[in-house]
């Protein structure tokens, strides 16, 4: 009879120095079944799926596939027992087409077999319903196309259990539903997948069963048709969540920052931003989308002068700023917290505590040569006390305190200075789902204020949630400025990747009626 | 596979930081120890003269002290470079330079110039020439992104070859029978005495305070320190980070100067090429040792040269051979510093082949 278990994990622990990333973890996957890993960051989904493929060694706990005890040491063991894991981040060469980047690694023949190898590919790809190119140089494909890839590659070598790490998180809705069309014939072929995310609507919508970790333990294992999402983040935070973002429109809403037809290069020269115009005013949230670098990044430093617009015009209050130095531009009262990857390196100082923290932006105030530190006390208490954020102390290096406390610091001190253009970008990046509402009541009260928000996002289903408009930007040109509640997902993952708004008068589409 | 695991150590109990640090002096008096018995000594009595040499007397006090007023004011200089993460191995040039600059003043000046005047205008100068030496690989680097530490250790040979030059050339002393030297300075470009030593001791002492006062409690020490601990952030927060690089980078060059002033004229009474001695690359190590902290560079420093002193002491009194001294200060180094590994560490045997090369993924 044909065992139907294709992964079994009992007791899994696994520590990293203090740190226990999973404690006592169960899962089992069968086959024919699409599984998803559900838990906030450092809950120990990756930790897991890490130690399933090979990566790491458990310190205790055993793993059977397919009814058989395994004992991995390396990548290439899990390989052969027919695991494939697909990283958030591709490892794929770039200068070589598709067909290369597969065998790569591969007990290959002397020569290779170029057109037998395209064949293969071919008879694998109809299989499962991928498009690939195989000819096709890394180079020059999508996000979406190199993702295929990688599912390829791991399905040449025979894989029989699938991991997909965040699979969508750098996707259009289009690419998404092509994927998870993708992962459903895979499924029926009678292959294991398991997906691992924190999207809640993604969990609903393609698994068959569901995992939660928290704080890596394993919390429940439960069929998905059976529960709902407000359960499941129970599950997953460990208390009810009030989640919901209100929106709220205010009446007044006077322009605050004008962008006219501002063009930044890169460093190579090319366009990161070309003929960018658009208006932000006070009492709004304008949520800007995209795929990632199509200019996010270059939008925010050319309003807070740190990139040269290379041509164009920002007007703020009426005045051009272009040529201001960046520290006018905070004292103007243009304020930005830029959370980058690391969520540390642009906007703190991890080895310094809160207090000092507090000082980096309004040092420059102070007059005379010494440092003066009294004021930025006091403020930093305020901000602990009202962003209740969890530390020892304000003395405590802000690099020692969690994901969502880190980025209270840096938003709360923004916040604190009163600005009339508050910039934020990927301010809820890494953040568990509790943190993220916080912040998000954070950006609502500025707008209640009368502040101008920009907010820079990842998450469209949040975006569309907390925006009064979205701005989509693709290869650094804005495809479109949308009022969420009259458009849909898919009509803004149509503008991420190029197509314009397809009304004739420029700039109004649906419910960008009064634009200045 | 792995029978031993490394992983960063995130909080250290002070306790535990003092024992480890205990330790390594302890061990490294024992290595040390059993190191100078091969050599068929005696290691009590080789310890009991180091510290005899160092401290006996008070000539050898005096001594001790004219060694670590260089050394100190030098890792003074060069920590102020490496807060920022400037790699500032160019301490050698910038003594060398503000030597020159001291020689300017002190040799060029009518002698009519009242000693206290011509001093302050030889410190001046000192300051300025260090400052220019360090100021070059500073403006590159921030306009440029030229890599400091190439560039630092290329101007030392110029600053001294350029000194052996004028030793050799355009300045050599008429009077000095052929020798290649460079005229003594008049009497009143020498720096006083207090206490049997020469001020420049009283110049370390405010060079502590002031590189102390200037990291801790000034906006552009705290800019500095910015800079070096996240560029990135220091761009975001608005400054000016060439401004910054240039300005702390004079500062830690003319500090240097400084020294090459004293140097010249409380010890050498004129400009010799080989004026900068080596200090410009011992304090490198000082300065890491102090953990770019000023006030316990004076302490590290002091400690440094009564190592040094009574290390010198023992060749000459006990006849040893100039290695043993020598061993003895490179496994205190060495322990000193390799605990430093175990304070950033932990280190512990794996009971199973665990692969942690990785934090928490």
């Amino acid at each position: 009879m044909q065992q139907k278990i294709a992964i079994e994990m009992k007791g899994i622990t696994k520590t990293f120095g203090a740190l226990k990333a999973n404690d006592n973890v169960n899962l089992t996957v069968e086959k024919g079944e699409v599984h998803a890993l559900l838990g906030e960051n450092g809950a120990g989904k990756s930790t897991l799926m890490n130690m399933l493929s090979g990566i790491y060694t458990p310190d205790s706990g055993t793993i059977a596939i397919s009814g058989e005890q395994v004992a991995f040491t390396s990548p290439k063991d899990s390989i052969r027992k027919g695991i494939g894991m697909i990283h958030q981040h591709f490892k794929l060469v770039d200068v070589m087409t598709a067909k290369e980047n597969i065998i790569i690694g591969q007990p290959a023949e002397f020569f290779l077999q170029g057109k037998a190898l395209s064949k293969k590919v071919k008879a694998l790809s109809d299989q499962y319903g991928l498009d690939i190119d195989p000819d096709k140089k890394v180079y020059d494909m999508s996000v979406g196309e190199k993702q295929t890839l990688e599912i390829i590659k791991v399905l040449f070598r025979g894989a029989e259990i699938l991991i997909l790490d965040e699979p969508t998180a750098v996707l259009t809705p289009q690419e998404i539903r092509k994927l998870f069309r993708v992962i459903r014939n895979m499924k029926e072929q009678g292959c294991a997948v398991v997906i691992i995310t924190h999207k809640l609507n993604e969990v609903m919508e393609i698994s068959d069963r569901v995992t939660v970790l928290r704080k890596g333990q394993s919390v429940e294992t439960v069929v998905t048709k059976d529960v709902g999402v407000s359960s499941l983040i129970e599950m997953m935070v460990g208390k009810k969540v009030e989640l919901s973002i209100q929106k709220k429109t205010f009446e007044e809403r006077k322009p605050l920052l004008e962008l006219d037809e501002v063009t930044v290069k890169n460093s190579e020269g090319k366009d990161a931003l070309s003929n960018v115009s658009f208006t932000l005013r006070g009492h709004e949230i304008l949520g800007v989308a995209g795929v990632a670098n199509s200019g996010q990044k270059e939008l925010c430093e050319c309003i807070a002068g740190l990139a040269r617009a290379d041509k164009g015009r920002i007007y703020f209050e009426g005045g051009n700023i272009v040529d201001k130095t960046p520290r006018d531009i905070i004292k103007l009262g243009i304020r930005m917290g830029f959370i980058p990857e690391d969520r540390l390196g642009m906007g703190l100082v991890g080895s310094m505590d809160i207090v000092h923290n507090m000082i980096l932006k309004d040092y420059q105030n102070q007059p005379g040569i010494a440092l003066r530190r009294g004021p930025c006390v006091a403020q930093a208490r305020k901000i602990v006390k009202e962003l209740d954020i969890q530390t020892p102390s304000i003395y405590t290096p802000v690099k020692r305190l969690s994901g969502g406390n880190i980025q209270k610091v840096l938003l709360g001190r923004e916040i604190d200075s009163a600005p009339k253009v508050l910039i934020t970008a990927y301010a809820v990046r890494g953040l568990d789902i509790g943190a993220s509402y916080k912040i998000y009541d954070l950006l609502n009260e500025q707008k209640a204020k009368g502040v101008g928000v920009l907010f820079v996002g990842e998450d469209l289903d949040v975006l569309m949630d907390l925006c009064d408009r979205i701005l989509v930007l693709c290869h650094g040109e804005v495809t479109g400025i949308v009022d969420p509640s009259k458009v849909t997902k898919e009509d803004i993952g149509l503008l991420m990747t190029g197509q314009r708004q397809e009304s004739g008068d420029g700039n109004k589409f649906p419910g960008e009626g009064g634009e200045a | 596979m792995n029978l031993i695991r490394i992983s960063k150590r995130d909080d250290l109990p002070k306790k535990k930081e003092i024992v480890i640090r205990i330790l390594a002096i302890l061990l490294s008096i024992l290595f040390s120890g059993v190191i100078i018995m091969m050599f068929g000594l005696n290691p009590a009595e080789i310890f009991r003269s180091i510290i005899e040499g160092a401290v006996g007397t008070p000539t050898r006090i005096r001594q001790t002290i004219l060694t670590a007023v260089p050394l100190t004011i030098t890792s003074l200089g060069i920590i102020v470079a490496f807060k920022m993460k400037f790699w500032n191995i160019g301490a050698e040039g910038q003594i060398t330079m503000g030597a020159l600059g001291a020689t300017v003043i002190a040799l060029f000046l009518p002698e009519s110039v009242p000693a206290p005047l011509k001093l302050l205008l030889m410190l001046l100068a000192s300051m300025l020439f260090g400052g220019v030496w360090a100021f070059i690989p500073a403006i590159f680097k921030a306009k440029m992104g030229t890599n400091e530490t190439i560039f630092t250790l290329m101007l030392n040979y110029i600053a001294i070859k350029f000194v052996t030059y004028l030793q050799y050339g355009p300045w050599k002393d008429p009077n000095s029978g052929g020798f290649p030297r460079i005229a003594y300075y008049p009497d009143n470009a020498l720096l006083p005495s207090l206490f049997g030593v020469h001020i420049g001791w009283i110049i370390a002492i405010i060079c502590v305070a002031f590189v102390y006062l200037f990291i801790n409690y000034t906006k552009k020490g705290y800019e500095i320190t910015v800079v070096g601990e996240s560029l990135e952030t220091a761009r975001y927060a608005g400054m000016n980070i060439s401004q910054i690089i240039v300005t702390a980078m004079f500062i830690s060059g003319g500090m240097c100067g400084v020294v090459g002033m004293i140097q010249a004229a409380g010890i050498e009474k004129t400009l010799v090429a080989p004026i900068a001695n080596n200090y410009g690359f011992t304090a490198i190590i000082t300065a890491w040792l102090s953990r770019l902290n000023a006030v316990a560079c004076l302490f590290v420093c002091i400690a440094f040269a009564m190592l040094t002193q009574g290390g010198a002491y023992i060749q000459i009194a006990l006849g040893v051979p100039s290695a043993v001294a020598s061993v003895v200060q490179g496994t205190v180094l060495f322990f000193v510093l390799g605990s430093e590994f175990f304070l950033q560490y932990r280190v512990s045997l794996a009971r199973r082949a665990a692969q942690a090369k990785k934090e928490v993924a």
